[in-house]
């Protein structure tokens, strides 16, 4: 019984490029995605029809890619949780607390990033949240930070600097993390990147806008630290310039950039790699999308961190591949109509190296100390994590079973990465931490729905 | 606690919700958690060590959000879209299993 020629996991603009593309090619699809619309957080409700023009021209770009969905050929299911992938390939999903099995010829994997955890003295006190997650709020619920500080560093918060400027809602201040010496060592990948010069422009455009509002700005800020106010405001406390700076805010957004979501890939046996200069685990990938399991290909961010224009370039990359491999075009034909995806990909990847390097997240975020707090689920703190590396924990498994961490409701999402940068600063760099099904918490109830055994 | 939002004052919303009993306004679209932010700038939820949270990642990774809805425990605020006459309780201490769990 099969549902479809391909299921797609996750709606964004990997998955959205390459639902398209194999829909037009003769491909039943069926796409799963968690939220109750498609465009990925990227697009995050752009096809809703309220006008934010504050949220600018490329948000709205994302618009044509979710109105082609509406394919014949294509199925959605929103609010689909999926909480198993077997080869096969088989996916268990849960909608509304009902499960379901589907299965079809071939998966393609688009679940996209997350933000990276970004854990410092208080990082889990209300008012301090991820940049990214009040740009979620911004797009769904047209809600405006007031008065925030954004701090950290990565081109995103500049993005969200300059929509909060055009909304009316400018930040209070910009504290950067990044040195003069990080910009110093990113210069020497600056030549290739200016293969990427409208996407560089638009970066300049944007600074130009922060600077041009006055927004106060801190750059080399280093040493963060939240506590809460009388006022339940947060005291944000940092060093730059040689000084130690405070700020009182309602709401305090960071960003240390992004990496990938990889319970999914991680769960289905696939191999991972470190990506150093990115900081994180990434599933091994081929130019096509393949994996080391048959019939599962990955796409978009959750392949390795390149952003919008280079996760819909390998989603329609992976979809040729399929359509090849399901006998629907010739590999001449696949090769012919990769030209453009893949110069799209190469100009899109270009950017990177500059970026990571500009940007990258600073040690005191990647392998903190003392009593930080590292799994905000379970709250188990730095020195915890450090206690029981000392006391001969010398992999992710063994922290966790010392510690708990990772053991909470999220099964690691926010903690996984710090603990890896934890064990590498002790001397024991580890391997990927293993992910299990259920890759998301379902109840016994949705469990018994199944009408056949899983486990 | 009360605490005035984090955000920007939004006109007030069409469906009528409750938190705790006492009234809790927001728009059609709106996830739980944002509407939960537009209102309060308090905790949502706390821990089993008492400490308080309220939603964070907004995007259904960090299970920061959790509140009871409707009786059922453990639900992710920011992946639940509000519904009119929806009752929403604050989560206090360690996580519990709901009727629908067991």
């Amino acid at each position: 019984m099969s549902d479809a020629d391909l299921i797609i996991i996750g709606a964004g603009p990997a998955g959205m490029a390459a639902a398209v593309t194999a829909a037009q090619g003769g491909l039943r699809v069926l796409m799963l995605d968690e939220q109750p619309r498609a465009g990925g957080q990227i697009y995050r409700n752009v096809g809703n029809g309220k006008a934010r023009a504050w949220l600018g021209k490329d948000y709205a770009a994302g618009k044509v890619l979710v109105t082609v969905l509406d394919h014949p050929n294509i199925r959605i299911e929103f609010g689909a949780m999926v909480w198993r992938v077997e080869t096969g390939p088989r996916v268990i999903w849960s909608q509304g607390g009902i499960s379901h099995i589907s299965t079809a010829a071939h998966l393609l994997l688009a679940g996209g990033a997350q933000e990276r955890p970004m854990p410092f003295a208080g990082w889990t006190l209300p008012g301090v949240m991820p940049a990214g997650a009040a740009q979620i709020l911004m797009k769904t619920a047209g809600l405006l930070p007031r008065d925030a500080v954004l701090a950290g560093s990565g081109p995103l918060l500049y993005l969200i600097a300059a929509q909060m400027i055009d909304a009316d809602a400018p930040p209070k201040a910009l504290v950067e993390t990044q040195t003069r010496a990080m910009l110093l060592r990113a210069l020497p990948h600056l030549p290739r990147a200016l293969m990427a010069l409208p996407v560089l422009v638009k970066g300049l455009g944007l600074l130009q806008k922060i600077s041009a509002a006055g927004v106060q700005r801190y750059t080399g800020a280093a040493a963060f630290l939240a506590a809460q106010t009388d006022s339940g405001d947060i005291a944000f406390s940092f060093t730059a310039g040689g000084r130690r700076q405070q700020l009182e805010t309602p709401l305090l957004l960071t960003h240390q950039g992004v990496i990938p979501a990889t319970h999914i890939s991680r769960a289905a046996g696939i191999g991972h790699r470190w990506n150093d200069r990115q900081q994180a685990f990434e599933p091994i990938t081929g130019p096509w999308g393949r994996t080391d399991k048959a019939q599962i290909h990955i796409a978009g961010d959750g392949a390795g961190i390149g952003g919008a224009d280079a996760a819909q370039a390998t989603g329609t990359l992976a979809a040729l591949d399929i359509l090849h491999l399901s006998g629907r075009i010739s590999e001449d034909n696949r090769d012919q109509r990769s030209t453009a995806p893949r110069a799209a990909l190469t100009r899109a990847r270009a950017l990177r190296p500059f970026l990571d390097t500009a940007y990258a997240p600073l040690p005191e975020f990647l392998a903190p100390t003392g009593d930080t707090i590292i799994c905000r689920c379970e709250e188990i703190t730095a020195a915890d994590i450090r206690q029981s590396v000392d006391e001969g924990a010398n992999g992710p498994r063994q922290v966790k079973t010392a510690t708990r961490a990772g053991m909470g409701p999220c099964q690691g999402r926010m903690c996984e990465v710090t603990t890896r940068g934890i064990l590498a600063a002790c001397g024991a760099p580890p391997g990927p931490a293993r992910a299990r099904s259920p890759i998301k918490p379902i109840t016994l109830g949705e469990l018994a729905t199944l009408q056949e055994p899983v486990l | 606690m009360t605490r005035v939002s984090r955000f920007q004052p939004r006109p007030e919303g069409a469906l009528h919700l409750t938190l705790d009993g006492a009234p809790l306004r927001a728009h059609p679209g709106d996830s739980l958690a944002a509407a939960l932010l537009a209102h309060s700038g308090a905790a949502s939820r706390t821990t089993g060590r008492n400490t308080p949270r309220t939603a964070f990642c907004m995007m259904g990774v960090c299970f920061d959000c959790l509140v009871e809805v409707d009786g059922q425990p453990n639900v992710q605020a920011c992946m639940t879209e509000v519904r009119d006459g929806m009752a929403v309780r604050r989560q206090m201490g360690l996580r519990k299993l709901g009727a629908a769990d067991v």
